[in-house]
């Protein structure tokens, strides 16, 4: 059976349409807020939602985000907390649960017990930029046996031959980064993505999705055929501290 | 041993857009760095440069009044004035000859930062320094100094605003800059391979030393004692005697103040294994894994990790490492400097304050050596809030 997650991209694609994957640390605006946002996105028409798991150092992340981020973490949120809190509300969403975050936290908590309880708590799969395919064993075998994909990140300097061993191994869908860079709102795309998101879209069965840099729906026009679905993380956070709503966001990309 | 690890320890635990320069500084690291052409050019800068080998002193006040032989391994007599230049010289060079042009380095205490835009202005490379705000402040001596070598320095305001915060900047900006860009990482930290790459470069410390105790007093020391931050200077001095068993090798960690509330920096003897910045390591943390803020007199110890390679010497054994608090410290640091005659950095002043506190554990007649990593002319503000003079 395919995953969750893959359906939920195709489905999109079938209604003619990109997939929308929005992502917020949990725990921002506020610990309740946050879940409110959820549903709210939700309700909105997000295909996936992914939950960034707070992290003290977040080497992957720009300004906006890592701010979010420590801010969560002073209200005390553990990745506990965020499955907890899943597991209340397990099948009450109609998205894709994803959860994102660095591998530390996830390591605290015991890799096998994070998988089982996760699944319990209706996560679909699991984002971990500090987990290159080098380091991957451990945790792929332990998402793998509770039914959860293991979502990999390649960019615009991935080798033919690192794109192949990624898709390999992948499911739900692949994350390409559209910038060498840090996550956060960029004005421009790099030229070169164009040719690279092909070579991807090439290489991966499963769907790909493009983040990192994402602003205005209009960056999308350049890239062609393009991917399956978009991620956009900062955005949203600007876009939520000006004081707008999760609909009003993903209506604008829809 | 699997590529890259010490054991448990080590890896590479970086986002895929760092992993194309890590191979390509992994390739360098086997072909170049080991080339003879190499590491003749490399020793001949040491020499003439860095002013090595730098001696091994023996303490003729302290050693009379401990009953045993107390040597110093004089890392504070090399260009300035710190082991850490022995590793930026050798990482510029290897910048130099991968065709890159910016060596991109970040600091807490400053000495690295100091160490990375010397080697770069002395081999005509650009330097970019990452620095914690807080440290900015504390350290604005070495900020000077960085901008008279030509460096930029960049002051980080995020998080603690200190090293490990100066550390995830530099990362940032390596994933970027990748191209031109050449990360010097300080100390044996970090992802593969820069645990054994800067301790290759610093064992430069290490070899010099048993070949000095060999022609001073004919045999190998007794004992090898060293600072350990992230542990770029007890790696150096330890490498090359970790097959002679006889040999008891000893990391100094920080204790911190000892206060209630106070942070620490001893992660080999107080923390639990992690992965940060790029390596599973032992790591001061939460038991949800957040990392911990860490704290030591010595700003070159104030790091909440630690050198992969050493939590693996202390897992197998073959290392022992403990602690030393504030106030221990900074009392050895008085004694050197009123006993003789050399001001010593806070960092090393740990190192020694475990030899003085121990000394009736240790046999007499035998013979001692402690790093000295580095000069105390950096630390001279600090010492003077703190000791009143």
């Amino acid at each position: 059976m395919p995953s969750k997650l893959t359906q939920r991209i195709r489905e999109a694609q079938a209604a003619g349409r990109k997939a929308l994957i929005p992502y917020l640390p949990a725990g921002f605006p506020g610990l309740d807020q946050f879940w409110d946002a959820v549903a709210d996105l939700d309700r909105a028409g997000a295909d996936i939602i992914e939950i960034g798991v707070p992290f003290s150092d977040p080497v992957a992340d720009g300004p906006t985000v890592e701010q979010a981020a420590l801010e969560c973490l002073e209200r005390g949120v553990t990745l506990k907390w965020i499955l907890q809190e899943l597991e209340k509300r397990a099948g009450q969403f109609q998205a894709g649960i994803v959860l994102m975050g660095y591998l530390n936290p996830f390591l605290q908590y015991g890799l096998d017990a994070f998988a089982r309880d996760a699944a319990r708590a209706g996560v679909s799969g699991v984002i971990i930029p500090d987990v290159p395919h080098e380091e991957s064993a451990d945790i792929r075998a332990a998402l793998t046996a509770h039914g959860l994909d293991l979502i990999p990140l390649v960019g615009l300097n991935t080798s033919p031959a690192r794109l192949a061993l990624y898709a390999k191994d992948a499911t739900g869908f692949a994350y390409f980064v559209s910038v060498l860079g840090v996550t956060g709102e960029r004005a421009a795309l790099p030229g070169a993505i164009r040719d690279k998101l092909a070579e991807a879209k090439r290489t991966f069965s499963v769907p790909l999705a493009l983040g990192f840099g994402l602003k205005t729906p209009d960056q999308l026009a350049a890239l062609g055929e393009g991917p399956d679905a978009v991620v956009f993380g900062s955005a949203l956070i600007t876009h939520l501290r000006a004081g707008g709503t999760p609909a009003q966001f993903l209506a604008a990309w829809r | 041993m699997r590529k890259g690890y010490f054991g448990e320890f080590g890896g590479q635990f970086v986002p895929e857009l760092l992993m194309p320069p890590l191979k390509e500084l992994e390739d360098a690291y086997r072909t170049i760095a080991r080339s003879k052409p190499f590491l003749t050019e490399f020793g001949q800068i040491l020499a003439e440069y860095v002013g090595r080998s730098t001696p091994l002193y023996r303490c003729p006040n302290l050693s009379a009044e401990l009953g045993f032989n107390l040597y110093l391994k004089r890392e504070d007599l090399a260009h300035t004035g710190a082991h850490k230049i022995n590793n930026t010289i050798g990482q510029a060079l290897l910048t130099r000859h991968m065709g890159k042009r910016v060596l991109l380095a970040e600091t807490g205490a400053g000495q690295h930062g100091v160490a990375s835009a010397t080697a770069a202005a002395m081999l005509g490379l650009s330097c970019i320094v990452y620095m914690g705000a807080t440290d900015v402040v504390r350290q604005a001596h070495n900020v000077q100094r960085m901008r008279l070598l030509g460096a930029e320095v960049r002051p980080v305001e995020s998080g603690t605003k200190t090293l490990k915060d100066a550390i995830n900047a530099a990362l940032r900006h390596w994933i970027a800059e990748q191209a031109d860009t050449h990360y010097c990482i300080g100390s044996v930290v970090g992802p593969a391979p820069f645990p054994e790459l800067v301790r290759d470069f610093q064992s430069v410390i290490g070899h010099e030393c048993r070949q000095q105790c060999v022609e001073r007093f004919g045999t190998l020391p007794d004992l090898v004692v060293a600072c350990v931050g992230g542990g770029s200077n007890a790696m150096g001095i330890f490498h090359p005697f970790v097959e002679d068993r006889e040999v008891r090798l000893v990391g100094v960690e920080a204790a911190g103040t000892g206060q209630p509330g106070c942070y620490h920096s001893a992660s080999v003897t107080q923390g639990t294994p992690g992965v940060l910045h790029g390596t599973r390591t032992r790591l001061l943390q939460t038991a949800d894994g957040q990392i911990l803020p860490s704290h030591s007199v010595a700003p070159g110890l104030d790091y909440p990790g630690v050198g992969p390679e050493h939590s693996w010497l202390d897992a197998s054994g073959r290392a022992e490492y403990v602690t030393v608090n504030d106030t221990q410290a900074l009392a050895a640091f008085q004694v050197l400097c009123r006993r003789e005659g050399i001001i010593p950095a806070l960092e090393s002043s740990h190192a020694l304050a475990y030899v003085l506190e121990n000394r009736d554990a240790i046999e007499p007649g035998s013979n001692v050596v402690v790093n000295l990593s580095g000069r105390g002319d950096k630390d001279l503000g600090i010492v003077a809030e703190v000791l009143g003079v």
